[in-house]
C-alpha cells in the first residue's frame, strides 16, 4: 500500500510534546505544529469521548488580547457577532470576515474584564490573523493587542464524565458555569481560566494556563481521571467528534473563498446590531439575495467512505463539493460535510458522491449528524 | 518496531504487502507495520470476484482508515482465485489479525520468478528500520 506522510521537521511544539512521545502517541504535522494524531487509536478515543472523557492537547491554538477603553468598539467592528451583549464571564463564537464577507478564520471572543477581551483563534492561523487584527485596530486609538499565544497553553476534557473528574481539581463550582462561559479558577493550585467550551458535541471544559504549568496539569488531569476511564485523545478523534456534531473546520467549511452565511453559521451574523463591521454590506447583500452556496450534511446510503474534495452529483449533474469526510464511529454512518447549490440542498435529496471514479449512493440529511440531548 | 510482527515464513514487499506462498498459488495482506500506520481500517475494497488479474506492482483495491485513504499495491502478478468475503462486515480483522482472518486475496501464481524480488523477513526489518 501507499502512504503520504507530511514532512515533520521544523515543526512547532507544545509544551506537552514529551507528554505525547512518552504515551505512544503518533505524531502528524498540522497546521505548522507536530501534533498527536492519536494514542490508543482514534475510534477508541472517539468512544471514550462520547461515553466517558477525553483530554485534549490544544495549546498550538492562538490567543489574543485585546485591551483599552475602545476594545469594544473595535470587536464590534472587527466581527459579525455583537460583542456587546457579552457579560464578563462569556465568550461567543464569530468569525474574521473580509469587506467582501468571506473568512479569514473563526474564532472565540472571550470578555475577561471591563476593557480586556481575549480572542482565541485556530493555529493554522495565528500570523495571518494577528497582522489582520493589528491593521483593523489602526483605526481605533485605545486599543492595545497582545499575541499571547507562545506562553498560553490550553487543555481541552470532554465527555460525560469531565466535570466529575475537574471537580476534583478545583474549588470552583464547576455545575454553575453555563455553556459558553467560563471562569478565573485554581486547577490542581495552577490558575486557569474554566471555560465550558468545547469542540465535540459533548459536555466539557477547556482550560487556558500559564504554558510552564500545563505538564502538571495534563498529569493531574490523567491521574485524577484515572480511575472514570479517562484517556489522552489526539487530532483524529477530535475531527470525528466535531464531524458527527456538524462543527466547521477552518480549511475545510470556512476559508476565504467561503461566508459564514454559506455556512449556516448566521446565527452568529448580527446585521442589524448597533455598530458596522467589516463585511457587513456584502453580507447583507448575500442575505437579500441568497447565498451562493449552501452546508449540508452528507450521508452515504452505499459501501464507502466520503472526503474532503469528493465531487457531489444530482444525476449527471455536479451540484456540489465535500469539505469533509469521515466514518461517523458513534451514529455508525459514513458520513460528510459539504456545499450544494442552494436549490438542492433539501433534506433527503437522493444524490451520489464520486469515490474515485464511481458514484455511490448518498443523501442530503440535516446537521448535526449526533446531538447529546443538551 | 519490536512490538510489530512480521513471521518468518513470509515474504514481504516494499510496499508494506507480505505473501505466503502455498505451491501455485499465493495468499496476500498486508503487514503488521501497514495497519499499525494506517490505524482502525473501516473499510476495504478488493476484487471480489475470482478470475480477475492482478498485476504485479499495480492497484488492486483501496482501504480506507479513519483518518485517510491507502492504495493496495499488487506484490505479484496472478488471478484471483479468492478474496476474503469476511472483510467486508469485519475490516478490522486486518488490524488484529493482518496475516491471519486479515488475509486479503489469494491468486494462482503466473511468474514464480516474481518472488526472487520479495524481501525475507529480516530484510523487510532492516527495510523498516531505514524508513
Amino acid at each position: 500500500m501507499t502512504t503520504n506522510d507530511g514532512d515533520v521537521s521544523r515543526l512547532k511544539r507544545t509544551p506537552l510534546y514529551e507528554q505525547h512521545q512518552a504515551l505512544g502517541a503518533r505524531l502528524v504535522e498540522f497546521g505548522g505544529w507536530e501534533m498527536p494524531v492519536q494514542y490508543s487509536g482514534i475510534l477508541d478515543e472517539h468512544q471514550a469521548v462520547r461515553t466517558r472523557a477525553g483530554l485534549f492537547d490544544v495549546s498550538h491554538m492562538g490567543e489574543f488580547k485585546v485591551e483599552g477603553e475602545d476594545a469594544l468598539a473595535f470587536l464590534q467592528y472587527l466581527v459579525p457577532n455583537d460583542v456587546a451583549r457579552l457579560e464578563i464571564g462569556q465568550a461567543l463564537y464569530t468569525q474574521l470576515c473580509m469587506p467582501d464577507g468571506n473568512v479569514i478564520d473563526d474564532l472565540l471572543v472571550y470578555y475577561l474584564a471591563e476593557n480586556h477581551y481575549m480572542l482565541v483563534v485556530n493555529a493554522a492561523n495565528i500570523d495571518k490573523d494577528f497582522t489582520w487584527v493589528q491593521e483593523q485596530a489602526r483605526g481605533f486609538e485605545h486599543v492595545s493587542l497582545s499575541n499571547q499565544s507562545a506562553t498560553t497553553s490550553l487543555i481541552a476534557i470532554q465527555g460525560p464524565k469531565a466535570l466529575e473528574i475537574l471537580q476534583t481539581l478545583t474549588d470552583s463550582d464547576l455545575a454553575s458555569i453555563r455553556y459558553y462561559h467560563f471562569v478565573p479558577g485554581v486547577v490542581d493550585g495552577k490558575d486557569c481560566i474554566v471555560s465550558r467550551t468545547g469542540y465535540t458535541g459533548e459536555d466539557g471544559f477547556e482550560l487556558y494556563g500559564a504554558s510552564p504549568d500545563a505538564v502538571a496539569l495534563w498529569q493531574a488531569l490523567l491521574t485524577a481521571g484515572k480511575p472514570h476511564g479517562l484517556i489522552p485523545a489526539g487530532l483524529g478523534a477530535r475531527d470525528t467528534l466535531r464531524l458527527e456534531a456538524g462543527l466547521c473546520l477552518y480549511g475545510h467549511e470556512l476559508d476565504e473563498h467561503t461566508n459564514p452565511l454559506e455556512a449556516r453559521l448566521g446565527w452568529t451574523v448580527k446585521l442589524n446590531k448597533a455598530s458596522d463591521f467589516i463585511g457587513r454590506d456584502a453580507l447583507r447583500q448575500v442575505k437579500a439575495q441568497g447565498p451562493a452556496k449552501l452546508l449540508v450534511g452528507v450521508n452515504l446510503l452505499e459501501r464507502g467512505v466520503p472526503r474532503s474534495g469528493y465531487a457531489i452529483f444530482s444525476g449527471e449533474r455536479q451540484i456540489g463539493i465535500l469539505t469533509s469526510g469521515a466514518p461517523g464511529p458513534t451514529v455508525q454512518k459514513n458520513i460528510g460535510i459539504g456545499y450544494v447549490e442552494p436549490a438542492e440542498a433539501t433534506i433527503g435529496n437522493q444524490i451520489t458522491v464520486d469515490i474515485r471514479g464511481r458514484r455511490i449512493a448518498a443523501q442530503i440529511v440535516a446537521l448535526p449528524f449526533y446531538d447529546r440531548k443538551r | 518496531m519490536a512490538s510489530l510482527n512480521h513471521p518468518a515464513n513470509l515474504k514481504y514487499s516494499k510496499t508494506d504487502e507480505w505473501v505466503r506462498v502455498e505451491g501455485d498459488e499465493a495468499v496476500i495482506g498486508i503487514t503488521d507495520y501497514a495497519q499499525d500506520q494506517l490505524g482502525d481500517i473501516v473499510y476495504i475494497e478488493l476484487p471480489w470476484e475470482s478470475g480477475q488479474t492482478l498485476a504485479g506492482e499495480e492497484k488492486f483495491g483501496d482501504l480506507e482508515s479513519v483518518k485517510a485513504t491507502s492504495e493496495l499495491v499488487a506484490p505479484l502478478s496472478g488471478s484471483i482465485v479468492g478474496a476474503n468475503q469476511e472483510l467486508k462486515e469485519h475490516p478490522e480483522y486486518i488490524n488484529d489479525y493482518p496475516y491471519e482472518k486479515g488475509w486479503m486475496v489469494r491468486i494462482k501464481l503466473t511468474d514464480a520468478s516474481q518472488l526472487d524480488d520479495l524481501l525475507d523477513a529480516d530484510s523487510y526489518l532492516k527495510y523498516l528500520q531505514g524508513r
